[in-house]
């Protein structure tokens, strides 16, 4: 079964990202998409929740907002896409993700498409 | 045999086989539903053709044939007919081939207590699924309108499938936390079994289905026992005439001797593990308020002892609440107030303001026993117990 990664970090964690790239920070997350390639069939990390904007559509208006959709302690960071057998499995990935240590990693399995 | 013969034997045959057809027919597709509407059709058609034919010499395989032929024709379940039979078949095979096989019911308990499952989901899921009890009957226990339970239940088997939850053991780094909350739910039981001997013998009879498979895990041994304890006395909990008989003045030749000496025998296999944990100990307890029947007086001390042990391994309210009362036995009725006084008490519980009311008339305080006793007969479901407590209340 395909499951999205959901990786939620705080600010903390997105803080971090400005630490040297050989340091202690980085080597966890390298560590962890290499040992992850096998099963992984596609992800990206996300810039700052800063750098998001908004839209919605409301009665033909389009309203542009800065800013991520929720305000909250947590904020996402990045995604991976997974191809493995069971949520256990996929749930085991999701504890070994360097954040499950200061944030929140979400499992979702992936919907199953006709044709797929 | 006659119609009606077969009838029953079909339905005892249908209840004994549940559990472990429901396991093997939904083990591969995560489908529960589906397992259960091909299984539903597989004991219709065996009510309606044993009678006839008589009772094949291997019920289950011929209900999982059945079944299995079923869940293929169902269109509406693609995943089912893809694998069919030949996948079930390699499934039994295999299952066959590595020696003495797991239980399917095992790993179908493991899916019921889940952490990704709604834990109020959990215990009803193996009611029904592993011990085969309806819907409705479950739904009586929780004191439920049985259309809520079954939707509780529907979302679950539907998270089941959508999730991906394995019909597997778990894998070593995670075992203990999954056995932990496949006891909590098994144990949950026991709370909905007041005065309902039926319910406490499905409990017994889960933890005796884990102990079967599971015999060096000494918490499961401990559960086994503690719910064993609990069904042995069950009936002596009520004199002929309904009336409530607390603990304490229970008439020891009452209580169930086999049942007792089966708890005895598996919480001394547990504790020979030598790894305590919360269960074993409060069997224990159980155990030493068994004493008893050798025409000895209960250990008060070693109760104690017992509970301040759980309370630092794992205490829960009630245990809590217990473990006062054992205090008081031994220290006096105050040091027991001062214990239950510490506690924060959810609203409402029961056990906390009769034991309060008790422990208020033994230390010579009528007048707040007499309002603890009111708080507590407000709170009492049960009539037996109501009518306990205002006796104990017009005593004062």
């Amino acid at each position: 079964m395909r499951y999205a990664i959901l990786i939620y970090e705080p600010q903390s964690g997105f803080e971090d990202r400005k630490s040297p790239p050989d340091g202690a920070y980085w080597g966890a997350w390298m560590a962890y998409s290499q040992q992850m390639n096998a099963v992984t069939t596609g992800g990206a990390p996300l810039e700052v929740p800063e750098t998001a904007t908004t839209v919605r559509l409301r009665e033909g208006r389009r309203l542009v907002q800065d800013g991520p959709y929720a305000e909250t302690r947590e904020q996402l960071g990045g995604f991976f896409v997974i191809d493995v057998p069971d949520l256990d499995a996929a749930l085991d990935w999701a504890a070994k993700c360097p954040a499950a240590l200061n944030g929140v990693v979400e499992v979702r399995p992936l919907m199953p498409m006709t044709g797929q | 045999m006659s119609p009606p013969d077969a009838r029953a034997a079909a339905e005892r045959a249908a209840r004994a086989s549940h559990g472990r057809l429901v396991g093997l027919l939904a083990s591969r597709t995560r489908d529960i539903a589906a397992a259960e509407d091909a299984l539903a059709e597989a004991f219709a058609r065996a009510i309606e053709t044993w009678p006839q034919t008589g009772i094949p010499d291997n019920p289950e395989a011929w209900l999982l044939t059945v079944a299995r032929r079923v869940d293929g024709n169902a269109a509406r379940h693609r995943e089912v007919q893809a694998l069919a039979e030949p996948e079930i078949v390699r499934r039994i095979d295999e299952r066959a081939e590595a020696g003495p096989a797991t239980d399917p019911r095992l790993e179908l308990m493991f899916v019921c207590a889940h952490p990704a499952i709604d834990p109020a989901a959990r215990t009803p899921m193996m009611l029904t699924l592993v011990q085969g009890l309806t819907a409705e009957r479950v739904a009586a226990a929780y004191l439920e309108p049985p259309a809520t339970l079954s939707q509780r239940l529907v979302r679950a088997k539907a998270r089941v499938k959508a999730t991906g939850i394995a019909f597997a053991l778990p894998d070593r780094a995670e075992w203990t936390d999954r056995l932990g909350t496949v006891l909590e739910a098994v144990y949950a039981i026991a709370a909905l079994s007041d005065g309902d001997g039926e319910l406490l013998g499905e409990g017994v009879h889960l933890a005796g289905l884990l102990a079967a498979e599971l015999p060096r895990e000494p918490e499961v041994r401990g559960l086994l026992a503690l719910l064993l304890f609990l069904l042995a006395r069950r009936a002596a909990g009520r004199t002929p005439g309904g009336n409530y008989v607390p603990l304490e003045e229970q008439d020891p030749a009452t209580w169930d001797h086999a049942a007792i000496d089966r708890a005895e025998a598996e919480l001394k296999a547990a504790a020979a593990a030598g790894r305590p944990g919360r269960f074993q100990l409060e069997a224990a307890i159980h155990s030493a308020h068994c004493w008893r029947r050798a025409g000895g007086e209960t250990p008060w001390p070693q109760i104690l002892a017992l509970h301040d042990r759980l309370s630092t391994l794992a205490p829960t309210f009630g245990s809590e609440v217990a473990r006062a009362v054992a205090a008081a036995e031994v220290h006096g009725p105050e040091a027991g107030l001062r214990l239950l006084d510490s506690l924060e008490a959810p609203p409402g519980h029961l056990a906390h303001a009769a034991a309060r009311a008790h422990l208020l008339a033994r230390a010579g305080r009528p007048s707040d026993a007499g309002s603890a006793y009111a708080a507590a007969i407000l709170l009492a479901r049960d009539p037996a117990v109501r009518a306990w407590l205002e006796a104990r209340r017009r005593q004062l």
